[in-house]
């Protein structure tokens, strides 16, 4: 059982790593930057 | 290793908000950092911010998928969803110990000389119908005429953004007072009712709300860092539920969701050596310092 935990850990972030790398093609890390250098109104309670 | 965490956690802090000439330019930092999620709860409207808030960045994609897609940008959130699942496969809720500011700021309200309160046990799985419904679902379904939604969590419950954007942005922008309406009395009210909570309760925000835990918790069972107990040298004499910062009773199993990997525990609480952790399934052998 630890050893299916443990080749499943190991798995599952390879398949991140891809995620991330899709992810990163995709051009998402500037839809993070672009909403993260605005003034978030919803964060700050007014809109 | 109390002492040591005290300083990581210090410095996460100080790194996550590193941008010290806000009051001179009344904004936010709007470097390429920004387009980096750091790994705690820390407001990207905070002015000092320097990272992106991956709970924030989550919303954000979900509630624009539909206009996304229209545009043909395919934008699901696999950066963030990567970044974080990545951390969590690799230490699971460990980030909550160590580089959190917001956890940091509760470990240090809790000190406040009080009557400490637990919660029930089954308030712990509340934070995974926060992360469904206020991170997921509400911003990917409640959508206006043109497909946009909305970041519910941010919007209606983040106490960590009220905080460190709410408070500081209508301090630094007075024309943002004149738009403060219901919205705010509500995010100021829940804040005020977490620091209150906080002086009583361990934790209390990341124990019950935090939908960045409930996403790390997903993993401590299947981490590559992962804590050990040892049931053979365990007295259950109940010193590690005593002083843990997340009320987790560690003698009743290691790696429950509420571990945040702080190794108080193995470090300062158990004399009987119950209590190891592995990397990769191998054990670390080390010596506890406070016995």
């Amino acid at each position: 059982m630890d050893q299916v935990k443990r080749k499943s850990g190991f798995l599952l972030l390879l398949l991140f790593l891809i995620f991330l790398v899709i992810g990163i093609n995709a051009g998402e890390v500037a839809t993070v930057w672009e909403k993260a250098v605005s003034i978030c109104l919803a964060c700050i309670g007014i809109g | 290793m109390w002492a040591l965490r005290r300083w990581i956690q210090s410095t996460a802090t100080v790194l996550s908000n590193a941008y010290v000439l806000f009051p001179f330019t009344r904004n936010i930092y709007q470097g390429k950092l920004k387009s980096v999620c750091v790994p705690g709860l820390n407001c990207y409207s905070c002015p000092a911010a320097t990272g992106a808030c991956p709970i924030g960045s989550l919303q954000t994609i979900f509630a624009n998928v539909r206009p996304s897609f229209k545009t043909g940008n395919f934008h699901i959130g696999l950066y963030v969803l990567g970044l974080l699942r990545i951390t969590g496969s690799l230490v699971g809720r460990m980030p909550c110990a160590w580089v959190c500011p917001f956890g940091f700021l509760q470990e240090l309200i809790h000190k406040i000389p009080s009557r400490k309160i637990e919660i029930p046990h089954w308030m712990i799985y509340i934070k995974y119908w926060f992360l469904a419904l206020f991170v997921v679902l509400l911003p990917l379904i409640v959508v206006d005429g043109f497909g946009y939604g909305t970041t519910w969590f941010c919007k209606y419950v983040c106490p960590a953004g009220t905080l460190e954007a709410g408070i500081p942005m209508l301090i630094l922008q007075p024309q943002l007072r004149e738009l403060a309406g219901w919205l705010y009395v509500n995010k100021i009210a829940i804040l005020a009712l977490f620091l209150v909570l906080m002086v009583f309760i361990r934790r209390p925000f990341c124990r019950i709300v935090c939908p960045l835990g409930a996403i790390y918790s997903l993993f401590n069972k299947v981490s590559v860092f992962r804590m050990v107990h040892h049931p053979d040298k365990c007295v259950m004499c109940k010193e590690c539920y005593n002083g843990c910062p997340m009320g987790v009773k560690f003698y009743e199993g290691a790696n429950q969701p509420d571990c945040i990997r702080c190794l108080k525990c193995m470090q300062e609480s158990c004399k009987f050596d119950a209590i190891s952790y592995e990397i990769a399934g191998l054990p670390v052998k080390v010596r506890p310092i406070a016995h």
